[in-house]
């Protein structure tokens, strides 16, 4: 019974960010150095 | 595989404490849920992808300035963070909608351009100048309480001062100008339509 009721799942493969994305957060994180003097914060990005 | 047991808590921490894996295993084993949770509402690929982008840059920025406390779990305060990124989308798309084109949708059937084609301007003038010839056609007194009415904007006291006729006589004359012009009208089935 319960195959001839339920359906396969539609969403067959898990849905995933582009590879291109996770890539730059990886980067920017490396990249990206955070200040804090007296209150204030400072970002540093890094080349 | 040894990252698959480490818990949330501790990569966090030893991100904070300067180890860049740790952010690539959290993203790595989270990315899915939460990627999934983001366009389960958005319904967008690449929007989706942004917010994803969004999210993941608030989280970096919070835990390289230590402002992040371990109260809760790290996945639930990612996804609030994501949660928060999409009404922000939502709310801007509300002041600013976006439409894109698709087979059954077509952006131009909501956008029209208002300015008159050269077609419009020739039948446009073409009717002005079958009006004029028409307004020829009628009895003085007529026409000249139309023409002082519709072209040249005058009022009834105005018309009736310079006519040296009474209100209510202009009125009348304009009353019959437009009831012959009317019946010149039908008469000869002119089209006056733009």
């Amino acid at each position: 019974m319960a195959k001839i009721y339920s359906k396969d799942s539609l969403v067959t493969k898990a849905m995933k960010p582009r590879k291109e994305i996770v890539s730059f957060l990886l980067n920017y994180s490396k990249a990206l150095s955070i200040l804090k003097v007296n209150n204030k914060t400072f970002e540093i990005i890094s080349n | 595989m040894a990252d698959i047991q480490t818990p949330d808590a501790l990569l966090v921490q030893n991100y904070v404490a300067g180890n860049e894996n740790a952010l690539a295993t959290l993203i790595k084993r989270h990315e899915s849920r939460i990627y999934g949770f983001i366009y389960s509402k958005i319904s967008d690929r690449d929007i989706s992808n942004d917010i994803f982008q969004d999210t993941f840059i608030k989280v970096i920025k919070t835990l390289k300035s230590n402002s992040y406390n371990e109260e809760g779990k790290f996945l639930p305060w990612v996804m609030r963070i994501s949660h928060n990124l999409i009404i922000d989308h939502y709310r801007k798309n509300k002041k600013m909608p976006m439409f894109r084109e698709t087979e059954e949708f077509s952006i131009f059937s909501i956008m029209s351009d208002d300015t008159p084609t050269i077609e419009n301007r020739l039948i446009s003038a073409q009717v002005e100048e079958d009006i004029k010839r028409l307004i020829e056609e009628l009895p003085l007194d007529q026409k000249e309480v139309l023409v002082m009415r519709m072209y040249q904007d005058m009022s009834f006291k105005e018309i009736s001062e310079i006519t040296g006729v009474s209100i209510n006589t202009s009125l009348g004359r304009m009353r019959y100008a437009l009831m012959n012009l009317r019946k010149v009208i039908d008469k000869h089935q002119i089209v006056l339509t733009n």
